[in-house]
């Protein structure tokens, strides 16, 4: 193609926009608020899977074993417990370790007190299991294994946690699928009707196009180009929202909530340098791949040869 | 050389608009094809410009049979055809020099060819001084001599024009018929339709007259 017939179509494309403003502008906004709400429902999910990432690895399931289990019995269903392919990290905490442990954590400045139990370890039957899962939905069936083994005196876990995120994560998909799916829809028939009538405005051009013997690609080019500036624009429009909304709840959330919330540290936002340049990139694919498709498909019908 | 052989139209609702059509056209030729509302003409040219399939027959132009023509080549067969409407059909938004140049943008042609070719098509039709005009700034017959302009500057092999003069006066009518024979003198085959009894017994050159879809008959030298 001629650099010539480029910016020929791309000027046409242009000024079909401008000829029909007011559905140029319905068709922008409805993709803006189509990618809007997937910029919003992307941020939600992304940051929900960071959490979920964070739960997984700082929250595990501890596994006690019953009294009188020597460590090389503890040991060996320990080994039996490594098979399974759910698990991530397992990490064995004898008697010892966890006394030492629970030491470190309560008699800290009080080392007098502790000196009390002398070698006796009050914790003795405390050997345990720590283990972290690849997938923290696997949680439940993992627990209902680990209460069936012989020896096992006590699973701890955290199943609030859990299930609040798994719950949250499930409701944020289906909304955020449901809600985007309705405005891809509206997109589509509104960029197809802008189309529609561009191609009404320009029938006698297309018909003496036609019939000069200019191709189909031709003829469809300024159309395609009308499609893809709607949905670039509709696309760049949400996007600087979206930026600027996001790194203000960034600050707001971390400076209000962060410091009182977060001792567990699970509740952390993905800086926005990491989660923009993945968003705007699936953004604009969306935004421009619904302004290309529906305008090369509804000009379609007006390329009768 | 247009050859029209055993050619018939009928359209979906059963109107019979060709009936076993038999013309040859010459190359350089200048044709009148007249006859009444119905007869036939518009179908023809419909035919030539492969904007209507006909049912049944051949139809070859330079030697390439519109038939088997296919879909992605019916561009460029247009290319080798000129053609100019009653109603004109310029573009309202863009002057005179943009509907000429219209019509080799829109095929490809060059920037710089473009430059060249338009100012000296303009000057073929006597409009040279009003390339800055848009449509509605000229008469009739200006308007008639832009829509030759940009049927002429791609040099097509056959000029095709449905009723050039229908919707001009005498004096304009008189300057157009003028001008397509200044083209036909260059080489170029001519093929006009009209009602204009007028005109086509001033011209003096071959009339097809259809009537039903048929040629009722088909003389040298003018009267119908």
């Amino acid at each position: 193609m001629r650099i010539s017939t480029f910016w020929y179509c791309l000027k046409q494309g242009i000024k079909n926009i401008c000829r029909n403003i007011l559905f140029s502008l319905a068709s922008v906004a409805t993709i803006s608020a189509c990618i809007f709400l997937f910029c919003l429902f992307f941020s939600i999910i992304a940051n929900i899977r960071h959490m979920t990432y964070l739960t997984e690895t700082t929250i595990g399931i501890t596994v006690f074993f019953e009294e009188g289990m020597t460590e090389e019995e503890i040991l060996a269903v320990g080994d039996e417990i490594a098979q399974r392919p759910e698990i991530q990290e397992m990490n064995f905490i004898s008697a010892e370790e966890a006394w030492e442990s629970f030491q470190a954590d309560y008699f800290q400045g009080m080392e007098e007190l502790a000196e009390g139990f002398a070698d006796d370890n009050p914790l003795a039957s405390s050997a345990s299991y720590e283990i972290f899962l690849k997938d923290i939905s696997d949680q439940p069936q993992m627990v209902a294994y680990l209460e069936k083994l012989e020896g096992v005196r006590k699973v701890n876990y955290s199943n609030a946690v859990v299930a609040g995120f798994s719950n949250l994560n499930k409701l944020v998909g289906i909304l955020s699928v449901a809600i985007i799916g309705i405005l891809l829809a509206v997109s589509v028939f509104l960029i197809s009707n802008t189309i529609h009538v561009a191609a009404a405005f320009r029938k006698t051009e297309n018909q003496i196009m036609r019939l000069i013997g200019a191709t189909n690609f031709m003829i469809r080019a300024p159309f395609v180009v009308e499609g893809v500036v709607l949905g670039l624009l509709g696309t760049v429009i949400p996007l600087g929202v979206t930026y600027l909304l996001y790194s203000e709840a960034v600050s707001y959330i971390t400076s209000h909530f962060m410091n009182s919330v977060n001792a567990s540290g699970i509740l952390q936002i993905i800086p926005l340098d990491r989660l923009f340049p993945v968003m705007s990139g699936v953004s604009l694919g969306l935004g421009v791949g619904i302004g290309f498709f529906v305008s090369f498909f509804t000009i379609r019908k007006h390329l009768k040869v | 050389m247009i050859e029209i052989s055993n050619v018939t139209k009928t359209y979906k609702a059963g109107n019979k608009a060709i009936r076993k059509l038999d013309i040859k056209i010459a190359d350089g030729e200048f044709v009148f094809i007249v006859g009444r509302s119905g007869s036939g003409k518009s179908t023809l040219l419909k035919m030539l410009l492969k904007e209507v399939e006909p049912t049944s027959g051949r139809i070859i132009v330079n030697n390439m049979n519109l038939q088997r023509m296919p879909r992605r080549s019916v561009p460029k067969y247009r290319r080798k055809l000129g053609v100019v409407f009653q109603d004109f059909r310029l573009l309202k938004d863009r002057n005179v020099y943009e509907n000429v140049a219209f019509a080799q943008r829109v095929i490809g042609v060059s920037a710089r060819k473009i430059k060249e070719n338009v100012p000296e098509m303009l000057k073929l039709v006597g409009l040279s001084a009003k390339y800055k005009f848009y449509p509605n700034q000229l008469s009739g017959g200006e308007q008639q001599r832009v829509a030759i302009a940009r049927a002429l500057i791609n040099n097509p092999e056959v000029l095709l024009a449905d009723e050039p003069t229908g919707n001009l006066d005498r004096h304009n009518a008189d300057e157009i018929m003028e001008l397509l024979e200044q083209i036909n003198a260059r080489g170029t085959t001519v093929i006009v339709v009209t009602h204009s009894q007028e005109i086509v017994n001033r011209m003096k050159k071959r009339v097809i007259t259809m009537d039903k879809g048929i040629v009722v008959s088909d003389k040298k030298g003018g009267d119908i």
